[in-house]
């Protein structure tokens, strides 16, 4: 019987370590958990029930819970199962791996692909007013904080390098979308032409191999 | 800058940092009453901010708000926090004026850190049209961050958190899950997309929902946060004397909220919220994920109000233009009001007509 001791470990240390005993199981047989408050015990056997395992819970003393999990032959199958045909899936219920489950997106199949990327090649979007053009790509740049589904990289070029510079009204909302993970690149050849290189105030500074690159690889473009 | 985990620095975060319920009405019914004829709404009724009565026409709004890291993102946490801060004025019906932050921070972290969340603050308070002037800040281990603002209200039109009426409709302006979330997160089981949504549902300013709301009538109003939908309702059948029924199949939860649920990653706080409301609790059949569910603290959760049944439809459907940003659900609905039997009915389905 494996042991997992998580007294004194606060939420969600104990469902932590007792995922990963799980995974260390990797079969049929049983682990117990000391954890030393309800919360953890209530977690701690929601974690093992949500696995397929057996639970019984019981109180020790005043600070102090054992949660007893029996992982049946039955169980251990089923997991197996699942595991095997989610393949790669993140989360899995035996995650040997409890480190970044999900964290890292992107397509196994194909390692180079992108997903979107949105390629802005001027300050204004859209023929006609200027005045107009600019106010429908600022608005534009704070649409794109609000998707559901944010694009992997955002690529400035021609007139667009003037939105990722000092005094472009854009800043905000790209600092936003850096945060959330948007990768934001501004041609180099295009700060130098306009003498804004030494203004650059967001993401980083890329070249024409680059961008055809990340162009040809990219699930679908949008060109506002 | 050097990258920093903000959330490390704290054992419980965000509203899920919240002493319980129990232990705080056992404090508050110990200290003096205070009494003025100005005062229109004071700690009796647990409500969300002090109002205070300045003309006929003008009451201020006062409140306070600060809580530990719930993200590690040093700016996205002064985001949450002024958020969830300015948020209590709103659900008095008001409009934030001036904010204070409130600063607790350690001696020994990086003062960039500091200066990204005070930073993230600002650019909320900038976005409610609030004016920001200085505030205090102290050494500590545990970064704290806040702000105590000021508002203003039309006496008239204050909302309360208690008068809501028999047949009203209950909305929720922000789907629910924030405190599950974040713990998923901090176990490193959460997927990014879950993260993301929870970021965008606690950095959304509940002004929109408060500037609709005003066009039609609203009987109460709280805005949910570390006591959990059913905590913030049990305050409001409380205070009204009302039987409310939660239709917990239409009520919209944050991607992922469920799973992680059942996966045991549940804040402490969502167990003392179960406990606080166990006696006016009836549970039906319903699954007790969703009992989880809907006691999980939330930090800058959205607004709940309690509407007329003939106006539920239309707000709705206003709440729906104003492009919230956020998930808009009907809670639930009030069958009986004015009773000395208040209750919580948890249902799979309500039919609020």
């Amino acid at each position: 019987m494996l042991t997992v001791n998580a007294m004194g470990d606060i939420c969600p240390i104990p469902v932590v370590k007792t995922k990963k005993a799980l995974g260390e199981l990797n079969g049929p047989g049983e682990i117990e958990v000391l954890v030393d408050n309800e919360t953890a015990m209530k977690n701690v056997t929601k974690m093992a029930k949500s696995s397929g395992a057996d639970v019984a819970a019981e109180q020790l003393g005043e600070k102090e819970y054992r949660v007893l999990i029996t992982v049946s032959e039955e169980a251990a199958q089923a997991a197996k199962t699942a595991k095997d045909s989610r393949g790669t899936a993140a989360g899995a219920q035996n995650g040997e791996n409890t480190q970044g489950t999900g964290a890292q997106s992107g397509n196994a199949a194909c390692p180079t692909c992108l997903g979107t990327v949105v390629a802005v090649s001027s300050d204004r979007m859209g023929d006609g007013s200027d005045e107009l053009g600019h106010i429908l790509m600022k608005s534009f740049l704070f649409a794109v904080t609000q998707l559901d589904d944010l694009p992997d990289k955002i690529i400035f070029y021609n007139g667009g390098a003037k939105l990722t510079v000092e005094g472009s009204e854009s800043l905000d909302d790209l600092r936003k979308l850096e945060e959330m993970g948007v990768e934001i690149m501004t041609c180099g050849t295009c700060l130098d032409f306009y003498g804004i290189k030494e203004k650059l105030a967001i993401g980083s500074v890329t070249n024409m191999y680059s961008i055809v690159e990340t162009l040809k690889n990219a699930v679908s473009v949008i060109r506002p | 800058m050097e990258k920093i985990r903000l959330t490390q620095f704290a054992k419980h975060g965000g509203c899920a940092a919240k002493i319980g319920p129990d232990t705080l009405s056992k404090v508050l019914g110990r200290l003096p009453k205070f009494s003025d004829q100005d005062l229109i709404v004071g700690f009796e009724t647990s409500d969300d901010a002090a109002v205070y009565r300045i003309t006929d026409e003008i009451a201020a709004i006062q409140t306070l708000d600060f809580f530990t890291p719930v993200v590690d993102d040093p700016y996205t946490f002064g985001q949450v926090a002024a958020t969830n801060a300015l948020s209590d004025v709103y659900a008095m019906g008001g409009e934030p004026k001036i904010a204070l932050n409130i600063v607790c921070f350690p001696e020994n972290v990086d003062p960039d850190v500091l200066g990204e969340i005070l930073r993230g603050g600002a650019d909320k308070v900038r976005e409610a049209g609030a004016v920001l002037v200085g505030g205090h800040s102290i050494q500590d281990d545990v970064p704290k961050y806040g702000l105590s603002v000021m508002g203003l209200v039309h006496p008239d039109r204050v909302y309360k958190n208690y008068g809501c009426r028999a047949g009203d409709v209950l909305i929720l302006t922000k789907q629910l899950g924030s405190g599950i979330v974040n713990t998923a997160v901090k176990a490193q089981m959460a997927s990014e997309a879950a993260e993301r949504e929870a970021i965008r549902v606690m950095t959304s300013l509940n002004r929109k929902a408060k500037e609709t709301a005003q066009k039609f009538t609203v009987h109460a109003c709280t805005d949910v946060t570390g006591f959990g939908l059913l905590g913030h309702c049990s305050e409001i059948a409380s205070a009204s004397g009302a039987v409310i029924e939660i239709g917990a199949g239409d009520i919209a939860f944050m991607e992922g909220a469920k799973e992680y649920a059942e996966m045991g990653l549940i804040p402490g706080g969502a167990y003392r919220n179960q406990r606080h409301v166990q006696n006016l609790l009836d549970p039906g059949t319903l699954e007790e994920v969703y009992v989880d569910l809907l006691s999980d603290p939330q930090t800058s959760g959205g607004l709940l109000f309690a509407v007329p049944a003939d106006e539920a439809e239309r707000m709705l459907e206003a709440l729906e233009r104003a492009d919230l940003g956020t998930k808009v659900s009907v809670v639930g609905k009030v069958k009986e009001s004015g009773t000395d039997h208040p209750r919580i009915c948890l249902r799979e389905k309500v039919s609020i007509r």
